[in-house]
């Protein structure tokens, strides 16, 4: 049974994406015999590129995702560069994975609320010191070029690579390559660039092609925070497959397959990047400069750091704010009056999504931990850790764009069937739950001294006992942990609950993103503030729950940490 | 025997009941008996969240007096739920569809009917219809020009009103030409929502049948005129006021609640939308300041009726018919109309209404801000659907940054 869960998380993980891509692939060169297209032509390619605006969309996706990238990863490696083990590290190092648990879209409407003309910044600059007694005519929120819409990924992707890295760091035993390298005359933070940043960078190098996908090739933020006319390629996209005119379908396909390109040109440009900073960092490594602006940048690191964590937390205190504001006009700096009116009205229609999220999600982390703990423990069992294909296959779902293969899943299920439901979307979210349930449980797992299973095995306990009363107990800090990130995970995805849930299955996130376009901004206020705190509640009771079952068994604790 | 017996009539009795035939509107009885405990999927755009509300209570009745369960499967654009129905028509699913009843009007009606999408005819069938007083409302039976043929039950009346904040604009631009002088002075002020969304496209049409020197050839279909002559006067006015407009015309609001947003914040000094009570019912809801008023343009606005319809394929059509007769029941109607709830216009001939039905309708507080029925002018009818199409395309080509 357990010889096949890598088999089965394997088949998760590349089915959806090999007939997804397949799915679209077909109808982006014209065969799709359902809808009377049953040879092969170029026309969907040449209505594509008759579509107004194509150039743009692709230029905005394109940037969006080389731009949000650099930026995040710059921020990154110039916090660790400096803050070494600052207190401000510790804290920040604590803040991470909640942070990383607010979806994106909950976070593209806080800043948004907060950088608009009419936002919260506007409203306390004025007019005393702008002089606005209106809201300027500037064109902030929905910009042309995407930078807003690139500031909200920047704010979003930080936590991610962060914690990324905060997890590869120990492998490269950064404290004695930094003594070393103090001890030869470099400042501390030319000496994390030479010393650790090359062996770390190889570490991330997944993660940071993930972003290039995601940033690249996002919808819900692109909607809330995006260029409006033409749309990122990924909104137009959408926008092609909902039109009524069925032969729109074909020409979306082929957007898909265009979508798959402008990502994978954007990675490619990226690889281009690394040979190039590589070579020159070989040459600046060995020309031996001790010292670069050592406390600028420092300084710059820690500063552009808080700048990402006070916007994000800046953006959920204005939806919390306008959550509860009556009549807010500008420039005052705080509403009128306060009323939970809006809570109030929406409660009756949040508690039914609220249970049909949490079923989604939890049954999705459920299986994924089923499967994962399942391959680990084969692993261990086998004694043959997972090689680096196994980390691309993981990586597959994360960094094919979501909208490129989705859409064939659909069209794949269709046709063996299946329709769009409750069920559909439970397994699509495991698609995408899976690689982050393995990614955050595998460290603990192979960290876990062998010599526990040992003694349980000679005290007589099976193998399978072992398991169950020794390594899942001392490991239930990290299970959990792993299955709260998966649940954030679930909660956050907007796409394939919209597509494969045929827009019959309602999770906060869809119910948000569907008011974006326009709805009062204090009832969006309220669902984008529930979205947020749900993953902050599976946090903390990953937290908990440890601590309330080992409050007599000290040493448990400091085994599950 | 007798046991084997009657397990073949109970499979057979429901492999009937699952390629039952199409239900019979004029036995409304047998209608609602096989619509208890059905689930209606009713796909309606759902971006404003007081219209959610007011569907969401109509599905609370009608599972009280009924037993049949209503979902609001939330749109963007109703365009989707019409794709969705093409997308099943072309799998083959030709009944038991995730569609049951779709909000629509216009060129997705068109569309639907044109390629036989829907299922009919009913409307006039189901026992609150003859409350519209047809006969003498025949706005009913016709959507944009085109026959309705009991494909679709009215649900609503709208006209686009114009509102502005009184005490920002004492006095608002009330014509079209009059629009593209204010903007050059106040520039940044005005917007329109994005095409194809319905309240940007109506704009559109609005400018055109105001500027338009025959509007004759908009309610013959399209393809029969010049297109390029007609709507000549359009573009004309468009690329002068683009500059003017909020933003530089850069960009658009995504539709009439984002723009009635932009209002309240003071960013935008003109709004518009589809629903004469609106602004009475922001102004309720705290969304818009009470010194908002509404107003008409000299020469009329364009108006319409949105109806209900249900796919050919729908899982659920009784249900959905039961449904749909409820939302024209003057309770439904009266709340629908309340401003406190929504303020959308009833299809009802009120006047003919019972006394005890009427006196919901009397009993109405319209609203600081709300025109009287007489105060709101010209009713111009809406031009024929494919006009809406060519517009919308030609909108794209001209106004998509390239």
């Amino acid at each position: 049974m357990i010889r096949l869960a890598p088999v089965a998380a394997i088949a998760a993980l590349v089915g959806p994406v090999a007939f997804g891509l397949a799915g679209a692939a077909l109808p982006a060169f014209g065969w799709l015999p359902t809808l009377g297209g049953d040879s092969l032509s170029l026309d969907p390619w040449r209505d594509l590129l008759g579509q107004p605006g194509l150039l743009r969309s692709v230029l905005v996706s394109f940037a969006s995702g080389l731009v949000t990238t650099a930026l995040a990863l710059a921020v990154v490696f110039l916090f660790l560069a400096g803050a070494g083990n600052s207190r401000l590290y510790g804290w920040i190092r604590r803040a991470v994975s909640p942070l990383l648990s607010v979806p994106h879209a909950a976070a593209a409407f806080g800043i948004a609320y907060l950088i608009a003309p009419s936002g919260l910044v506007a409203r306390w600059l004025s007019p005393w010191a702008t002089g606005w007694e209106r809201p300027p005519d500037l064109l902030i929120v929905h910009d042309a070029f995407g930078l807003s819409m690139m500031a909200g990924l920047v704010v979003k992707e930080i936590p991610f690579l962060l914690l990324m890295s905060l997890a590869a760091l120990p492998q490269v035993d950064p404290v004695r390559r930094i003594a070393v390298a103090r001890s030869l005359g470099y400042r501390p933070v030319v000496a994390w660039f030479k010393a650790v940043a090359p062996s770390l960078y190889p570490l991330i190098r997944l993660p940071v092609y993930a972003v290039i996908a995601f940033s690249s090739s996002v919808v819900d933020v692109a909607l809330i925070l995006g260029p409006t006319n033409p749309p990122t390629l990924a909104v137009q996209i959408i926008r092609w497959f909902n039109d009524p005119d069925l032969e729109m379908r074909f020409l979306a396909s082929a957007g898909a397959i265009l979508q798959l390109g402008v990502t994978l040109a954007a990675m490619a440009v990226w690889w281009l990047g690394e040979l190039i900073v590589a070579r020159l960092g070989r040459f600046w490594i060995a020309r031996g400069g001790r010292s670069l602006a050592d406390g600028m940048l420092r300084r710059a690191g820690s500063a552009l750091m808080l700048l990402a964590i006070g916007l994000a937390a800046l953006s959920l205190l204005t939806l919390a704010l306008n959550s509860v504001a009556g009549l807010w006009r500008f420039p005052e700096a705080l509403p009128d009056g306060l009323s939970f009116a809006k809570w109030m009205r929406a409660a009756p229609t949040i508690l039914p999504v609220l249970g049909e999220t949490l079923a989604i999600g939890g049954l999705a982390t459920l299986v994924s931990l089923v499967l994962v703990a399942a391959a680990l423990e084969n692993e261990v069992r086998r004694g043959r850790p997972s090689g680096p294909v196994a980390m691309r296959i993981l990586y597959l779902p994360l960094i094919v764009p979501q909208i490129a293969f989705l859409f064939g899943v659909v069209m794949a299920a269709e046709l063996a069937g299946f329709r769009p439901g409750f069920m559909l979307v439970v397994a699509g979210h495991v698609v995408f739950v899976l690689p982050y349930v393995y990614l955050s449980f595998a460290e603990a797992y192979r960290r876990y001294d062998p010599r526990w299973i040992m003694l349980a095995r000679t005290l007589g306990s099976g193998r399978n006992g072992a398991f169950w009363r020794v390594r899942l107990p001392m490991l239930l800090a990290p299970c959990l942990t792993a299955a709260a990130i998966g649940l954030a995970v679930s909660v956050g995805q907007y796409l394939p609950t919209q597509l494969l849930g045929a827009g019959r299955v309602a999770t906060v996130t869809t119910e948000a993103v569907s008011l974006a376009a326009g709805g009062s901004r204090r009832l969006i206020g309220v669902w984008a503030l529930v979205q947020a705190v749900l993953p902050v509640l599976g946090f903390a009771l990953a937290l908990g729950i440890p601590r309330l079952l080992f409050r007599n068994r000290r040493a448990m604790g400091e085994v599950a940490a | 025997m007798r046991k084997i017996m009657g397990t073949v009539i109970a499979v057979l009795t429901m492999t009937c009941g699952a390629f039952a035939a199409d239900p019979d509107p004029k036995d409304w009885k047998s209608v609602i008996e096989v619509a208890r405990g059905q689930t209606v999927y009713w796909n309606a755009w759902g971006g404003d969240p007081r219209i959610n509300d007011l569907i969401a209570w109509a599905g609370n009745r009608v599972e009280e007096a009924y037993g049949v369960k209503v979902v609001q499967v939330k749109l963007n654009d109703t365009a989707e739920a019409v794709s969705r129905v093409v997308a099943e028509k072309a799998a083959g699913t030709l009944s038991g569809g995730a569609v049951d009843l779709i909000w629509i009007n216009g060129e997705n009606f068109a569309s639907m009917k044109r390629n036989g999408l829907l299922f009919g005819p009913w409307s006039e069938d189901i026992p609150n219809f003859a409350l519209t007083r047809p006969d003498d409302n025949p706005g009913v039976r016709q959507d944009f020009t085109v026959p309705v043929d009991g494909l679709e039950a009215p649900w609503g009346k709208a006209q686009i009103v114009f509102y502005h904040d009184t005490a920002r604009l004492p006095d608002p631009p009330k014509s079209v030409p009059a629009m593209l002088e204010w903007a050059k002075a106040n520039p940044g002020r005005l917007t329109y929502p994005l095409p194809p969304d319905f309240l940007g496209s109506t704009f559109l049409k609005q400018v055109l049948l105001t500027l338009a020197e025959d509007t004759a050839p908009l309610y013959k279909p399209a393809a029969e005129s010049d297109f390029a002559k007609v709507t000549a006067p359009l573009w004309t006015w468009l690329d002068a006021i683009h500059p003017h407009l909020f933003r530089q015309g850069r960009s658009f609001p995504a539709n009439g609640t984002e723009m009635r947003n932009l209002v309240a914040d003071g960013e935008l000094s003109i709004g518009f939308t589809f629903d004469p009570a609106d602004a009475s019912s922001a102004i309720a809801n705290g969304e818009l300041p009470d010194s908002v008023r509404t107003y008409v343009l000299e020469g009329g606005t364009i108006g319409n009726v949105h109806f209900v319809a249900i796919p050919f394929n729908a899982a659920h059509k009784e249900g959905a018919m039961v449904l749909a007769n409820f939302l024209l029941s003057p309770e439904a109607q009266a709340r629908k109309q309340d401003p406190a709830i929504w303020g959308s216009a009833t299809v009802l001939a009120v006047d003919s209404l019972a006394p005890a039905d009427k006196a919901l309708f009397d009993a109405l507080d319209l609203g600081v801000a709300t025109l009287k029925p007489e105060e709101l002018g010209r009713f111009l009818p809406e031009p024929h659907p494919s006009w809406m199409e060519r517009i919308e395309a030609e909108w794209a080509e001209r106004y998509t940054r390239k």
